[in-house]
C-alpha cells in the first residue's frame, strides 16, 4: 500500500482466537511477549505511549460465551468479556450487589464503559481502579484458565502489588465469581475524583450483612489508598456484631484513616487522601446500611 | 512489520474492505484510509472523546480501538447522521442552541448524545451532563451543549 498511515503503537502480531484453548495456545507460544486484548481501555493508552509494547496481541473479543453474566446458585458469574456498561445496566446486579452498580457507574465515561471489562480491570490491577477496590469488599474469586487446566483464586490473593497479579504469562482470566450476600444486606461504593471520569483520588467500598439491627458482617475496602486495595479490618471489627452507633462509626472512620497507605501525587497529598478516606467511609457506610435496611439510596448524584 | 489483516467494516451503511496493519487505530483508519475526516483526533490519550463513533450502536473512542477489532462491525460516524441533507435532531439542536464555538469537540459530543438519546427518551439535564463526561469542550462551558441535547430530545 502506498499510503503511509499514522501509527502510534509499536507493531505486533494480531490474533483473534475463537476459543479459550486457542488463546491459551498462543499465550503458551509467545509467553510474556503476548498480551490479552479484551476491552483495551488501559492497554491501548499504554501501547500508544509505548509504555507497553507486546509483540503479540491475543484479542479475546471473539471468543463465544465469555460475555455471560448470570446467577448460579448463591454466586454471580461474570464472564471475562462483561463490560462495565453491562454491569451498569444489569437489573440482576443492581438487585443482588448494588455496590457493583455503584462502581460501574463511576468508572470512567460511557465510551470507556462500553469496551472496558470487569475481569480486565482486575488483571490490570491499577491501584486506583474501581473494580479491584469495590470487589475486595465482597467474596470475589478470579477464574483462571491455563494449558494445564482451570483454577480459582480469591481476589485478595490474586492482586499482589500495583499492576501485579499472580496470573502466569500463559494464563488468562476467564471470569469473576462473586458470592451473593444473604439478605438483609447492602453495599455501597463511593468514589471521589478530581475531574469527571478520572481515576479515584480515593474510594471506599462497604458491604454490610444485617441480623436484626446488628451488623453480622462488615467489609470495608479502600481504593487508591495504597499499592493494592486495602481491607480496613480493624475498622470492620469495630462495627461488626454491633448495632451501628455514631460512636462506633467515628471510631471506625479513625481506623480507616489509619489503615490507608496513600502516596502523594497530583491528585492530592498524603494528609488530604487520609482525610478523604474517613469521609468516604462515612458516606459508604451510611449508604450500605440504608440499603441493607431496604431503602433506595444513591451514592452518586445525577 | 506484522502481517496486514483484511477487514470488512460497514460504515454509515457502506461496506468497506481494506488490508490494514494490526496497529492502525480505528480513528486513523476512518480518517486516512476511508477519508472520513469528520471524526476528530483530539487528545490522543483516550480522554477527550472527540473521536467518538458508534460501533454496533455503542459509543466508543475510536482512538482506543484498533481497526482490526472493527472487522464485521457496523459503524456510524458523524457523516452518517444527516439524511439527504436534513440534519439529525442532535445536529439541529447544536445548530439551534449555539452549542459550539471552535467545533473541534462537536462530532464526538454529537455522537455521544445520539447514543444517549437512543437509550433514554427524555434525559434530565443531570443525566445529559453525566452521559457527556467522556467528552471535553474547552470553549462553551457545556451549558449550551446540554441545551442542545435537551432540544433534540424534545423534538423527537
Amino acid at each position: 500500500m502506498a499510503v503511509e498511515y499514522r501509527v502510534y503503537p509499536a507493531a505486533f502480531e494480531y490474533f483473534a482466537p475463537r476459543t479459550v484453548d486457542e488463546a491459551l495456545e498462543l499465550l503458551g507460544r509467545y509467553g510474556d511477549e503476548a498480551k490479552i486484548l479484551a476491552g483495551g481501555q488501559s492497554l491501548l493508552p499504554m501501547m500508544k505511549l509505548r509504555i507497553a509494547g507486546p509483540r503479540c496481541l491475543v484479542d479475546v473479543n471473539r471468543i463465544a460465551g465469555l460475555d455471560l453474566l448470570r446467577r448460579e446458585g448463591d454466586r454471580l458469574e461474570i464472564g471475562a468479556l462483561c463490560r462495565h456498561a453491562d454491569m451498569v445496566e444489569s437489573p440482576l446486579v443492581r438487585d443482588l450487589l448494588p455496590i457493583m452498580t455503584d462502581a460501574a457507574r463511576q468508572t470512567a465515561d460511557v465510551q470507556v464503559r462500553h469496551r472496558g471489562t470487569v475481569a480486565g480491570s482486575l488483571a490490570h490491577a491499577d491501584p486506583a481502579g474501581d473494580w479491584p477496590a469495590a470487589l475486595m469488599a465482597l467474596d470475589a474469586v478470579v477464574r483462571i484458565a491455563g494449558l494445564g487446566g482451570r483454577r480459582t483464586m480469591p481476589l485478595h490473593e490474586f492482586i499482589v502489588d500495583a499492576y501485579s497479579t499472580r496470573l502466569d504469562a500463559a494464563e488468562m482470566v476467564v471470569g469473576v465469581s462473586i458470592g451473593i450476600p444473604a439478605k438483609p444486606s447492602g453495599g455501597a461504593y463511593v468514589k471521589f475524583e478530581k475531574r469527571a471520569g478520572d481515576f479515584a483520588v480515593a474510594s471506599v467500598g462497604v458491604q454490610i450483612d444485617l441480623e436484626g439491627d446488628r451488623c453480622r458482617s462488615v467489609a470495608v475496602s479502600l481504593g487508591a489508598l495504597g499499592p493494592t486495595p486495602i481491607r480496613a479490618r480493624a475498622a470492620e471489627d469495630v462495627v461488626r456484631e454491633a448495632a451501628p452507633s455514631a460512636d462506633r462509626v467515628d471510631r471506625a472512620a479513625e481506623l480507616v484513616r489509619e489503615a490507608a497507605q496513600p502516596f502523594a501525587d497530583t491528585r492530592g497529598s498524603v494528609e488530604y487522601k487520609r482525610h478523604l478516606a474517613g469521609v468516604l467511609f462515612r458516606r459508604a457506610f451510611a449508604a450500605a446500611l440504608d440499603r441493607a435496611r431496604g431503602r433506595q439510596v444513591e451514592t452518586i448524584h445525577l | 512489520m506484522a502481517s496486514p489483516v483484511q477487514i470488512r467494516v460497514t460504515i454509515n451503511g457502506t461496506l468497506h474492505t481494506h488490508e490494514v496493519e494490526p496497529r492502525l487505530l480505528l480513528v486513523h483508519y476512518l480518517r486516512e484510509v476511508c477519508g472520513l475526516t469528520g471524526t476528530h483526533v483530539g487528545c490522543e490519550t483516550s480522554l477527550c472523546g472527540a473521536c467518538t463513533v458508534l460501533v454496533d450502536g455503542k459509543a466508543v473512542k475510536s482512538c482506543t480501538m484498533f481497526a482490526v477489532q472493527a472487522d464485521g462491525c457496523a459503524l456510524t460516524t458523524i457523516e452518517g447522521l444527516a439524511v439527504n441533507g436534513d440534519l439529525h435532531p442532535v445536529q439541529e439542536g447544536f445548530w439551534e442552541r449555539h452549542a459550539l464555538q471552535c467545533g473541534y469537540c462537536t462530532p464526538g459530543m454529537v455522537m455521544t448524545a445520539v447514543q444517549l438519546l437512543a437509550d433514554r427518551k427524555r434525559p434530565t439535564r443531570e443525566e445529559i451532563a453525566h452521559a457527556l463526561r467522556g467528552n471535553l469542550c474547552r470553549c462553551t462551558g457545556y451549558t449550551h451543549i446540554i441545551d442542545a441535547v435537551e432540544h433534540a430530545a424534545a423534538r423527537r
